[in-house]
């Protein structure tokens, strides 16, 4: 049986208060004004045959089999383009309409090749659905004319292939690629009849292409297929689930043939993505059933002894006799552990709570710390929540968008997507970026203002902005005494108005010309709607929980929050980064942000939980590691996350690691980490459990099981178990019961259960009694802390600086294809697009340096070194160099330092101050890592000579 | 006394038979003989079988010398050229001539009379006095006077320009635009050609008038880029214009030239090719005039519409409207092409006949045979028969007929045309100049070639013909714009006026 396939209503949906009644068919039907009539159709139960259509795109009128007969109006419009009017009376069914329908699929038919059986689309193809609907019974034409031109079928891509002589010219692709994707890679090329579909380039690889898929999703035929589905044919099922990649969080069809996954499809009716999606999401899917993967439960007494793999209930038994050991030796507090913000939401609740419960100290930390954690301290001190305050959706009101130290395109693709869609329709952006990346001009976007502000100078540069706003009188002052701490904003402002805040008196620090930050400032403050997002480029620094209130300043004094449009959002790294910090991931926070100290709170956890908790925060992953060095701490469960590659100071974090006598780490693969781990429990991937993810939005989507655990057992089941063997009982039979317990304990999950899910297709919390579908928008009438609360930010310079041996400044980012340490994506082929990190330095710095592009070059900073290709280009400014950190053998993190955000130890990534030379060799600790590499991951009969 | 005028057409018709040579020949021999002469460069009069067309302004009026080569200069000197006496070549006064005498020039009015890129030649002939008349209008009272004119876009559909100008100047937009479509593609069309050669500030003029009936303070002309000598005209005279502040910030014009392709005479294809993409055709709605030009309110409308404007404002609409027959009112350039002996270019009103302009104003065919068939309206006309050639040259009439009159192009044929080839070359035609959007007109072209070489090869004839005519139902019905929904026209006319050009093989093989 072939799949059935989401609703198309031909034309994208219209949104109006106005509506139009007409009848179509006989039958009345109403619909929002500016419907188009083939979608009115839809709607009254009837579907208009058509080709070119689809609704992810604007109908483009151009395969005319959608043409019908209008009442009072001459000839056979297209209903595609024909919009919807009063009193309309439509016929999609006469023998005029038959006739010319049939007529069109003759002419098509005669220049397709008739191998329907042997076809790859076969069962899956609307030209055939359209044969077989306008009732094609002969080619009068025959099959020896011309055709159209015909080319070698392209298979460059990895990941889907071209096939042109099956192409029908219908131009989905090529809109799909303008329209919903952005990046304008494809055309149709000639004219007439040898009009084909191109990338205006040899072929797909070496176009603009990004690889997201669109083009495949819209392709009515096999002209654009996945290979997937040329090597083992049509799926049959298909499962809704999240994609397990960025903060993003998008809804994806599972489409499958028994337990084997055939192919990853974006899902429409997902909110997040509104059936959009990346190269990862989309592709680069493989890793979950790679050879890497551990599927056996391991056990080793020493960090160089060869793994054995063991049952589970050995592993478990080990683990277990390991932590109490060490709690009965070293006390209570010498273990913890750190949730994933891989897994699910229910999975990191199941982890803190076998910490705080069944370890009974507070030591447990997550993956935000060293990501979003001034997130959530900046936006919870200012507004009163620690999340984004807007939908996705909502950057389709934005008037001007104020994008800084993030880079959507790469980093947030779909997102992107959206953002570039708003800004072609004529939303102004300004960019705060040392780099110029892609959003500063692409096609049909070009920012207003790139500010390229020196790495580590954010706050200067935001209170500039701000100066601006409040010296130039464009406070919206009515806002600010309703909505805010007007005592607070009056301290604030005299603060910001003064000279040292000027953009004259912050050029020198922050690089970006006095104008443009005047200039930008007026915009932001008086071009409509004003929208924030961010990145890790704003929260990686000494003082990223200063930048994030920086922006909640800019933002409460220009009125941009609590409607449609504004808001302070980050763009968040992680799938469930968002969630595993709702779900009490933090040493001294319940699930909802509760501090651990508030009575109340604990008690009510104590009660459920029928142990005592303790009231005093626990240790952040820094501090776990220094006690760690120190010798006071010794055990560490690890869920999903590689703390050796994606720390700072990666010698600090090895020599931590090494200190410890029981470290678990349950992963899908022995990771960096894992080479210091004595226990290592085989996780599940996302494709094989069940489960919430919560994505930057505060969205709540569920996670399905699409195949069957490959080790057995899914993350929160060895929780589970290992809690079990712990002592410490645990009764949970699937996730939706976590969830229910879940919404129990935490006042802004009230609402949420599975069912409700499976109504709503997601929810974004707070949903509760006065929200119960959810909260797009937060801060509507008032902010959630009561007044909004200015805060004073004063710029403080880090204490890492540039000086004669380190005279340049490295900062990070993503790419779009590999995703953060590349765990995932590197056992994809997503390698060929990025197979390696480079450096990005600009051309005066490598001349001075007699660096060529490509050469070898050493980094090096205050805490180490390694060495690099570098790459030549003026994306960097002079003195600020760059890389992204996606493979394992560059070891950025063996270069970054041990300074950390004021208020949450998040680690400045951003700055580093280091020096650049050409050298023929990797470094020391390159050279040492690749060694222990083999040494610490042998595993007993794998390698048999080394087991003997 | 002045210099004598001698007027040399520069038009690209009189250069393309040796006017510049002509042109220096006299300026030479006016040297070598030390006389008191200049040479003016002018538009052509239109009656191009007798280009190059010399004139000399006298006393009497200006005297015309016809089919004039460069060694004919001398003898024309010596027969008394500057005071217009009489030699083989002279035609008399140029007035007196009966083609030009039975025409109504209106658009046309100054088309060879004067020189084209001079501003005080154009409003000492009555250049101008439209435009201030506009000024003194308010925008709707512009509109309502080319509403009441009854003009009809001349570049073939027919549709009434007051209409599409009063809905740019009700639509809303930051910009609106005025483009002016002279990419005149037709096969026996020069119209647009002509009138930007011979006399541009008109249509200047005419563009400035609608940018303030409707508030658009752009315009575009679009000229296909086979005009180079129009482009080079155009892009002088709107230099000019600038300087004497008749363009300018309220109201400004910009040339982009065409890169070859007969679908952007569409007027959606158009817009795109403006836009820098490729010229292919956009569903309609939007309208242009609510989303034209960069998605801006826009009224694009032929070179011959616009021109008519300063027409219609000095003269007022109701005057205008007065001319013509039907629905159809005023003047219509039409252009005399093909196998006929006086070609040229003729400004009527409408209602004329095709007979009297074929036979009594071009003199029949060219090459004495008897004629056999005339297509109206560009490669997308229908051929008539003789039998049909008292229909009147009216959007209407010639409707009725299965026909359409387009931009005003009539082709001559003779007796020895094969109209099977004809049919195969409306197809091959489409296909050729298809944009490849639609499906019928991408695929359905080249398959009508396929077909009709099917037929005039004898194969399964009748079910050919009958292939044939299901795909021009298909192609008219479903085609996106005019291009495919058109090639019908051309091939069912021959296949119903002349049904024995297709069966010839089959009439032979019987025959053998």
């Amino acid at each position: 049986m072939p799949l059935d396939r989401e609703p198309d209503f031909g034309t994208p949906a219209r949104t109006s208060v106005t509506t139009v009644t007409l009848t179509i068919d006989g039958a009345s039907v109403t619909v929002p004004a500016g419907t188009s009539v083939m979608a009115a159709a839809m709607h009254a139960g009837t579907q208009i045959p058509k080709l070119c259509a689809t609704d992810m795109v604007e109908a483009f009128g151009s395969c005319r089999l959608c043409l019908v007969e209008i009442e009072g109006r001459r000839g056979t419009p297209a209903s595609c383009t024909t919009p919807a009017e009063n009193g309309m009376v439509v016929r999609t069914q006469t023998p005029r309409l038959s006739t010319l329908r049939r007529g069109v699929m003759e002419l098509y038919i005669s220049d397709h090749p008739l191998d329907c059986l042997t076809c790859s689309a076969n069962g899956d193809c609307e030209l055939q659905d359209m044969a077989g609907v306008v009732g094609l019974r002969d080619v009068r034409y025959g099959q020896d004319g011309e055709k159209h031109r015909t080319v070698a079928k392209d298979e460059s891509n990895p990941y889907f292939t071209f096939d042109s002589s099956k192409c029908i010219v219908c131009s989905r692709c090529v809109r799909a690629c303008e329209e919903v994707q952005g990046t304008f890679a494809l055309t149709i090329d000639a004219r007439g009849l040898a009009s084909k579909v191109s990338t205006g380039t040899a072929d797909f690889l070496t176009s603009e292409c990004v690889s997201c898929g669109a083009c495949v999703q819209a392709c009515p035929t096999a002209t654009l297929n996945e290979k997937t589905v040329i090597e083992m044919g049509t799926p049959t099922k298909a499962t809704v689930t999240t994609c397990a990649y960025c903060g993003v969080g998008c809804s994806f069809r599972a489409e499958t043939q028994g337990d084997q996954v055939i192919r990853m499809v974006p899902d429409k009716a997902g909110k997040a993505n509104e059936g959009h999606s990346c190269v990862k999401g989309r592709f680069a899917w493989g890793y979950a059933t790679h050879k890497d993967r551990i599927t056996k439960p391991m056990i080793r007494a020493k960090i160089t002894d060869p793994w054995r793999e063991v049952s589970w209930e050995e592993a478990f038994a080990y683990a277990a006799s390991e932590f109490k050991r060490i709690q009965a030796q070293y006390g209570r507090d010498s273990i913890g552990g750190i949730t994933s913000s891989r897994c699910t939401n229910e999975e990191t609740f199941l982890v803190q709570k076998l910490i705080r419960a069944g370890f009974g100290n507070n030591n447990v930390d997550t993956c935000a710390r060293v990501c979003h954690s001034p997130t959530g301290y900046g936006l919870k001190t200012t507004f009163g929540t620690s999340a984004g305050t807007q939908d996705f959706r909502s950057v389709e009101k934005a008037d001007v968008v104020l994008v800084i130290g993030a880079n959507p395109t790469d980093g947030h693709p779909v997102f992107g997507s959206r953002l570039k869609k708003r800004l072609r329709q004529g939303a102004k952006l300004i960019v705060a970026d040392p780099r110029r990346i892609d959003l500063v001009r692409t096609p049909h976007v070009e920012a207003s203002y790139h500010l390229p502000v020196m790495p580590g100078t954010n706050v200067a540069l935001l209170n500039a902005l701000a100066h601006v706003i409040v010296t130039e009188g464009l406070v919206k002052e009515d806002y600010v005494r309703e909505r805010c701490d007007w005592q607070d904003f009056e301290v604030w402002a005299r603060f910001i108005a003064q000279d040292i805040n000027s953009p004259e008196a912050t050029e020198a620090k922050t690089g970006v010309p006095a104008a443009d930050v005047r200039a930008a400032a007026r915009l932001y403050a008086t071009g409509g709607n004003g929208a924030i997002f961010y990145g890790l480029g704003v929260t990686e620094h000494s003082q990223g929980s200063t930048t994030v209130m920086a922006m909640a300043n800019l933002a409460m004094a220009t009125g941009n929050i609590g409607r449609d449009g504004v808001g302070v959002n980050p763009l968040r790294g992680q799938n469930n980064v968002q969630g595993s910090c709702d779900m009490g991931s933090f040493p001294h926070e319940f699930s909802g942000y509760r501090h651990v100290s508030d009575d109340a709170t604990r008690e009510m956890f104590e009660n459920l939980w029928g142990v005592e908790l303790s009231a005093e925060p626990g240790l952040r992953i820094p501090n776990m590691l220094d006690e760690a060095v120190g010798g006071r701490f010794k055990g560490l469960y690890i869920q999903g996350e590689d703390i050796a590659q994606s720390d700072p100071n990666t010698k600090h974090v090895t020599s931590g690691l090494r200190n410890m006598e029981c470290v678990i780490i349950q992963d899908l693969f022995l990771n960096e980490t894992a080479k210091y781990a004595h226990v290592f429990f085989p996780g599940s991937s996302f494709l094989e459990k069940d489960g919430t993810f919560t994505n930057a939005e505060r969205r709540i989507s569920r996670v399905r099981k699409v195949t069957p655990s490959l080790s057995g057992l899914a993350d929160w089941e060895i929780t589970l178990r290992f809690a079990e063997a712990l002592g410490y009982e645990m009764t949970y039979d699937h996730p939706s019961q976590i969830m229910d317990e879940i919404a129990h304990l935490t006042p802004t999950f009230t609402g949420v259960s599975y069912a409700r899910l499976d109504e709503l297709g997601s929810i974004q919390w707070p949903c509760n009694q006065s929200a119960p579908e959810g909260t797009p928008i937060m801060h509507v009438d008032r902010f959630v802390r009561g007044k909004g609360k200015f805060m004073v930010t004063e710029y403080v310079p880090t204490d890492e600086k540039t000086g004669p041996r380190f005279p340049l400044l490295l900062t990070t980012g993503r790419i779009l294809s590999q995703y953060n340490v590349g765990v995932q994506t590197s056992r994809s082929h997503n390698n060929v697009w990025h197979s390696e990190d480079r450096l990005e330095i600009h051309p005066f710095d490598a001349e001075e340096r007699g660096i060529r592009d490509g050469d070898l070059v050493a980094l090096q900073s205050r805490s180490g070194d390694v060495s690099l290709r570098a790459l030549i280009t003026d994306r960097v400014q002079p003195g600020v160099v760059y890389t992204t950190f996606h493979h394992a053998k560059s070891g950025v993190n063996v270069i970054t330092t041990d300074y950390s955000d004021w208020a949450t130890n998040c680690p400045e990534y951003k700055v580093t101050a280091v020096q650049v030379q050409r050298t023929n060799r990797y470094s020391d600790w390159q050279n040492e890592d690749r060694e222990n590499a083999d040494l610490l991951r042998m595993i007993e009969g794998s390698m048999s000579h080394a087991a003997e | 006394m002045s210099a004598v005028r001698i007027f040399v057409p520069r038009d690209a018709a009189a250069l393309s038979v040796g006017a510049d040579d002509v042109a220096t020949a006299l300026a030479r021999e006016i040297k070598a003989r030390g006389l008191d002469a200049t040479i003016v460069r002018n538009g052509s009069r239109g009656m191009l079988w007798l280009e190059p067309l010399v004139e000399i302004e006298t006393a009497r009026g200006r005297i015309g010398y016809g089919l004039v080569q460069a060694g004919d200069v001398a003898s024309l000197f010596d027969a008394g050229l500057l005071d217009g006496k009489s030699h083989a070549l002279c035609i008399g006064r140029v007035e007196d001539h009966d083609y030009f005498k039975r025409q109504q020039r209106l658009t046309f009015a100054r088309v060879g009379v004067i020189d084209p890129l001079s501003l005080d030649d154009y409003r000492a002939h009555g250049g101008l006095i439209g435009l201030e008349k506009a000024r003194a209008l308010a925008p709707a009272a512009i509109v309502e006077e080319i509403v009441a004119s009854g003009l009809r876009g001349r570049g073939g559909a027919g549709f009434p320009a007051g209409i599409k100008w009063r809905t740019v100047l009700e639509a809303q937009g930051p910009q609106k635009f005025i483009v002016c479509n002279a990419d005149e593609g037709d096969s026996g069309t020069f119209a647009d050609r002509m009138l930007m050669e011979g006399d541009p500030f008109l249509l200047v003029e005419g563009m400035a008038i609608a940018g303030l009936a409707t508030g658009a303070t752009r315009g575009v002309i679009y000229i296909r880029s086979e005009y180079p000598h129009a482009i080079a005209t155009m892009r002088e005279a709107i230099a000019i214009a600038r300087r004497a502040d008749l363009l300018n910030a309220r109201f400004d014009i910009e040339i982009r030239v065409g890169a070859g392709a007969y679908v952007c005479g569409e007027e959606t294809s158009l817009l795109e090719s403006i836009e820098g993409k490729r010229g292919q055709v956009r569903a309609k709605p939007p309208l242009p005039a609510h989303k034209g030009l960069f998605s801006c309110p826009t009224v694009i409308n032929n070179v011959l519409t616009l021109a008519a404007a300063p027409t219609i404002l000095a003269e007022g609409g109701k005057a205008y409207a007065e001319q013509g027959m039907g629905r159809s009112r005023g003047t219509l350039p039409f252009q005399i092409a093909g196998n006929v002996k006086r070609g040229g270019l003729f400004e009527a009103p409408f209602g004329l006949t095709l007979r009297t302009l074929i036979e009594d104003i071009g003199g029949g065919t060219a090459s004495g045979r008897p004629l056999r068939a005339v297509q109206v309206g560009g490669p997308l006309g229908a051929y008539f028969p003789e039998s049909l050639l008292d229909t009147p040259l009216d959007y209407e009439a010639m409707a009725a007929k299965a026909g359409l009159l387009g931009h005003g192009g009539i082709v001559v044929f003779d007796d020895t045309v094969d109209m099977a080839h004809q049919a195969r070359f409306a197809f091959d035609f489409c296909a050729i100049e298809s944009c490849g959007k639609c499906t019928p007109c991408r695929i359905g072209s080249t398959r009508g070639v396929e077909t009709i070489d099917k037929i005039t090869q004898g194969q399964n004839v009748e079910a050919n013909i009958a292939l044939v005519k299901d795909l021009c139902t298909v192609l008219t019905d479903g085609s996106l714009c005019a291009l495919g929904g058109l090639t019908p026209m051309p091939v069912m006319s021959a296949l119903t006026h002349f049904p024995d050009d297709f069966r010839r093989s089959a009439l032979h093989a019987a025959a053998e």
